[in-house]
């Protein structure tokens, strides 16, 4: 039984409101207009008023067009065959392939109980070692990149797509810009990863409240991909995105703007998303990998902050470089306790002298004179730059942390670090006539 | 009494207006009826004949029109033994069985007991018939794992009550009736050993609350010496994301000195929570012998969880840990984070369209935070005993900006403040809680003295610090070299702690206050040096020396072996140049 409606009595901004009833909450309609059709969802009810969010936008449909409810929320198919394929922010193709029509399945989905989740516990090899020695990257994470516009963060995220063992890549593009979207499928095409991809692309062009659905409508087949045992990888950029459109439909409803006029369920709202990532005991995983791009490189920004809250720590992109100051992964004490046994000093102790070289640094840069202790520093500081956070580098793990005590034994003397003697005694490199 | 039904009139996210006819109360329960499925609802606002309730649950697929059933209750926990190693949702949901009964995702609107009804419990009986009991006096004992689990006369019980009738030794399951007791106009009231409470009451069938005094160990060194908590105080964590507060939680849950731990995991990341409930069981509480789960009760509304339940869930917990508090124990309540609890609200509040304050957040936010810290509290009860309950929550502040409403409005009540800095945690200096700005009005067990050496040393070390930044190295003068190498020193050796490494995650209230005179004396002795690089040396010699001190486990061999050492190094101290380091 489908319900329709000709009463349309409000249109402001991308909500349209009609007069109907026997309609439920988040139900799925189809505004029918001289465009053609296009979708809309329910989004509030009040007594026989139903206000709905169209997709599309709202440019051009008239007070007479029809609407037609379909009494079932937003559904995507899903199948085997969907590998390779591109959909738009609808779940509709984008290639010029069938529609995907056997097995729907709802989208924002029931969270999973907690206590049916396991302790992650797989480290996904990347090969960088900003990623795999100071912030490892673990199965089931989710971790957003931090960056400015302009950085390469979809390159770096099409780089780990191609380097991980996964066995389904989910990309969800929300206000991709063209070219960066075949970017993706030409990478992924070259590295042989297409045939195992799943897109659903909403570009910049696209009306910007289609974008909302393609965090939902990516996740949603990546847990059913993942329940069938599969290891999945979900790639979201950018978040930023997503969140600028929660707040342009926030404002229209009316809704008391919370921070720089992003709506007070923001967290909520990205948590809901993020929190997707699982590992199934007994089936698959679920990694999200995500951008969030920082308006003004302002990490207080309510997107980045929240989002920074939600995840598991996060890449921060400065420079074309991980930072390796911002940057955490808050699983990597998960996974780097089973790998080396100095990989844990390694990832402090490196750090904490590179903290040092920066402040050294910055005294240099203001022309004071520099001690002995300083030139060390500056000397190791160099050294780390290229030898570790230089993105071309491309080792396993353990040569990186190799390269680290080599770093550490050409700039200092065992006891002007912080390691502790066990290990120094174990790997600090034989002074060559020093 | 009848059930009052009503009618949903408008639908707005997760609040739902109801229009009825006759009289509900406000705060109480009530169910939408969808289907087979029952929504578990709380009216919070009425207004002539409609009532604004928040839903516990997605409304997805909710029509107007649909029925909504009161209940007449108000929102409450059940308590009874058998509470300890459980791990609910913020509505008390079991969750175990909940996985049990649906698999892998959450179901919604299905309630199961807190508490098996079958299990039966060892009861001993203490009050005696004729005795006259009142709400919180103790009738009988059941044992619960480690603990002796007094069985009491409900709270609501507020009259003086006759016993009647009292069981006798024997296995009981909680429903059974255990007592009858009397009241004065001689009607008679059957009590059982579970009860229930409304959750945003406080319990508070105790004879006085006093004050929070003694030092609560949590075996953290920056806490314990230099900030502080009191068992029946307060205190705050606020931070940035990423500097660690939810790992100095874990810590603390783990390692703290008290009987109970309640952790309310609220709006917080599930994986999380999911550490906590793999690892507990398998970690042995050093202290009693048994897993740390069977003295831990776990409340979790992770962030993707309804958000009326994330509202529910810190005073779900506060209220199971009052109950803990009421059988004269030690218990520590650890919400993380209340930034969570307080967006809840904010969103409820935007949804009724209250005038917003400051971030829209409601004007009432600051009296709400109060009066949940104001749970806290050292109590005498009715038996003469003492119990307390320690509140410690996180905060998660917007850009880690303290000036934000939450951050101010929790400084406002509670009694210590560990700020967490974003600029300790990025130079890996962890517990990352910045030893300048936080406070705490509570005593240490180490001597006043001693503590204030140390925060003299580090706040002319910090000044230093600043200092060289503008002059550079070379313009500062040996002697405030040194004391910024001093104030560096005790920040690696002793405020810094490796919480993930089995000795020096947690150290003891004895080699606390034994391993920091140490460093008090070191702090305080003049010890000359000729140049900076000799000062800078030994001073990192030094704090090699105390780093590998820290690793060795408390009185060992190894330890005084360590100590040894540094004694013997600071005996040379003053000719120092001829002072070679020996690990090569």
């Amino acid at each position: 039984m489908r319900k329709i409606s000709t009463r349309i009595t409000n249109i402001v901004g991308n909500v349209v409101s009609v007069v109907a009833d026997g309609i439920a909450y988040e139900e799925l309609a189809v505004l029918l207009t001289s465009r053609g059709r296009s979708l809309a969802q329910v989004i509030r009810l009040d007594g026989d008023m139903v206000y709905l969010q169209a997709f599309a936008g709202t440019s051009g449909i008239s007070t007479g067009d029809e609407v037609r409810f379909l009494g079932h929320p937003m559904r995507v198919g899903f199948s085997e065959d969907m590998m390779g394929r591109i959909f738009n922010g609808s779940g509709i193709p984008r290639d010029n392939g069938p529609e995907i029509t056997d097995n729907l399945i709802d989208i924002a989905g029931p969270p999973v109980n907690p206590y049916k989740r396991v302790i992650p516990r797989n480290m996904v090899r990347t090969n960088i070692p900003m990623i795999d020695v100071f912030n490892s990257l673990v199965e089931s994470q989710k971790l957003p990149i931090f960056s400015v516009s302009g950085e390469p963060y979809n390159e770096l995220l099409a780089r780990i797509a191609l380097q991980a063992e996964v066995d389904v890549i989910l990309l969800g593009g929300i206000g991709l810009k063209y070219d960066q979207f075949m970017y993706f499928k030409n990478t992924l095409e070259d590295g042989g990863a297409l045939s195992r991809s799943i897109f659903f692309i909403h570009t910049a062009a696209d009306p910007i409240v289609e974008g909302l659905m393609v965090p939902d409508l990516t996740l949603a087949v990546a847990e059913k991909f993942a329940l069938h045992g599969k290891k999945v990888l979900v790639l979201l950029t950018d978040m930023t995105n997503f969140a600028d459109s929660l707040k342009e439909i926030a404002i229209t409803m009316e809704q008391v703007p919370s921070n720089r006029g992003y709506p007070g369920d923001l967290y909520t709202q990205l948590a809901m998303r993020y929190e997707k990532a699982v590992d199934f005991s007994e089936a698959g995983s679920i990694t999200i990998l995500a951008v969030t791009t920082m308006p003004g490189d302002d990490v207080t920004h309510p997107v980045p902050d929240n989002t920074g809250y939600i995840t598991e720590g996060q890449f921060y992109l400065k420079n074309g470089r991980i930072e390796p100051f911002g940057s955490l992964s808050r699983l990597k004490q998960q996974v780097n306790k089973d790998t080396r046994k100095d990989h844990r000093a390694i990832m402090d102790g490196m750090i904490q002298l590179y903290a040092q070289y920066r402040e050294t640094e910055e005294k240099r840069a203001m022309g004071f004179r520099m001690s002995e202790w300083d030139r060390k520093l500056l000397k190791y500081g160099g050294l780390f730059e290229t030898r570790m956070m230089d993105l071309s580098v491309n080792v396993p793990l353990e040569e990186a942390l190799d390269n680290g005590w080599k770093i550490l034994g050409e700039c200092f003397k065992p006891e002007e670090t912080n390691f502790r003697t066990d290990l120094i005694e174990e790997f600090w490199p034989p002074r060559d006539g020093q | 009494m009848d059930k009052q039904i009503g009618e949903i009139r408008a639908i707005n996210g997760n609040m739902i207006t109801v229009g009825f006819e006759g009289h509900i109360r406000q705060n109480e329960v009530a169910y939408v009826i969808e289907r087979e499925k029952r929504l578990k609802a709380e009216v919070i606002k009425i207004q002539g004949n409609m009532a604004f309730l928040q839903v516990f649950e997605h409304t997805k697929g909710l029509k107007i029109g649909d029925k909504v059933e009161f209940s007449g209750k108000m929102l409450s926990v059940q308590l009874a033994p058998g509470l300890l190693s459980q791990i609910y949702d913020g509505l008390q949901n079991p969750l175990p069985e909940l996985a049990e009964s649906f698999g892998v995702f959450l179901p919604t609107g299905e309630e199961l007991d807190a508490i098996s009804l079958e299990k039966q419990w060892e009861f001993t009986p203490s009050a005696k018939e004729k005795d006259t009991v009142t709400a919180g006096d103790i009738l009988g004992y059941v044992p619960e794992g480690i603990f002796r689990h007094s069985i009491m006369v409900p709270f609501y019980l507020r009259d003086e009550y006759e016993v009647l009738e009292i069981a006798g030794h024997g296995r009981y399951p909680v429903t059974d009736r255990i007592a009858v007791l009397k009241d004065k106009s001689g009607d008679t009231r059957e009590v059982t050993m579970m009860f229930e409470w409304p959750v945003k009451m406080p319990i508070d069938a105790y004879k006085e609350k006093m004050q929070a005094r003694d030092p609560l160990v949590t075996r953290i060194r920056v806490i314990d010496t230099m900030v502080p908590v009191a068992k029946g105080g307060t205190y705050c964590i606020p931070g940035p994301f990423g500097a660690g507060k939810t790992v100095l939680q874990q810590l603390t849950s783990r390692h703290a000195e008290v009987d109970i731990v309640v952790i309310a995991a609220c709006g917080e990341r599930a994986g999380e929570v999911v550490e906590t409930l793999r690892e507990f069981p398998k970690i042995t509480d050093p202290r009693t012998g048994k897993s740390l789960m069977e003295r831990t009760i776990i409340i979790c509304n992770t962030s993707s969880m309804p958000v009326a339940a994330r509202e529910a869930s810190v005073y779900t917990a506060a209220t199971l840990a009052e109950y803990y508090r009421q059988m004269g124990l030690d218990v520590l309540l650890l919400a993380d984070s209340t930034s969570r609890w307080a967006q809840a609200m904010r969103e409820i509040s935007g949804r009724l369209e209250e005038i917003p304050g400051e971030e829209a957040y409601p004007a009432y936010l600051e009296s709400r935070i109060a009066s949940f810290y104001e749970r806290s509290g050292l109590v005498r009860l009715n038996s003469g005993e003492t119990g307390c309950l320690t509140i410690g929550g996180t905060v998660s502040p917007a850009g880690g900006n303290f000036e934000e409403p939450v951050t101010q409005g929790t400084l406002k009540v509670v009694g210590a403040f560990h700020g967490l800095s974003r600029e300790r945690s990025e130079a890996r200096r962890f517990p990352s809680i910045d030893p300048l700005e936080s406070w705490s009005k509570y005593r240490s067990f180490i001597k006043r003295d001693l503590v204030d050496i140390a925060r003299g040393t580090l706040f002319k070390g910090e000044e230093v610090r600043q200092m060289m930044k503008v002059v550079g190295e070379e313009g500062t003068s040996i002697d405030d070299y040194v004391t910024y190498l001093k104030s560096d020193f005790l920040d690696s050796v002793y405020l810094q702690q490796n919480g993930f490494d089995k000795v020096d995650g947690a150290t003891s209230q004895e080699r606390q206050k034994y391993v920091f005179s140490r460093i008090a004396e070191i702090l305080e002795a003049n010890i000359p040096f000729d140049d900076k690089a000799a000062a800078r040396k030994f001073f990192y010699d030094l704090r090699h020396r105390f780093i590998d001190w820290n690793y060795k486990p408390w009185d060992s061999d190894e330890f005084k072996k360590q100590e040894e050492e540094i004694n013997a190094m600071l005996k040379g101290a003053g000719n120092n140049e001829e002072d070679q380091h020996q690990d090569n």
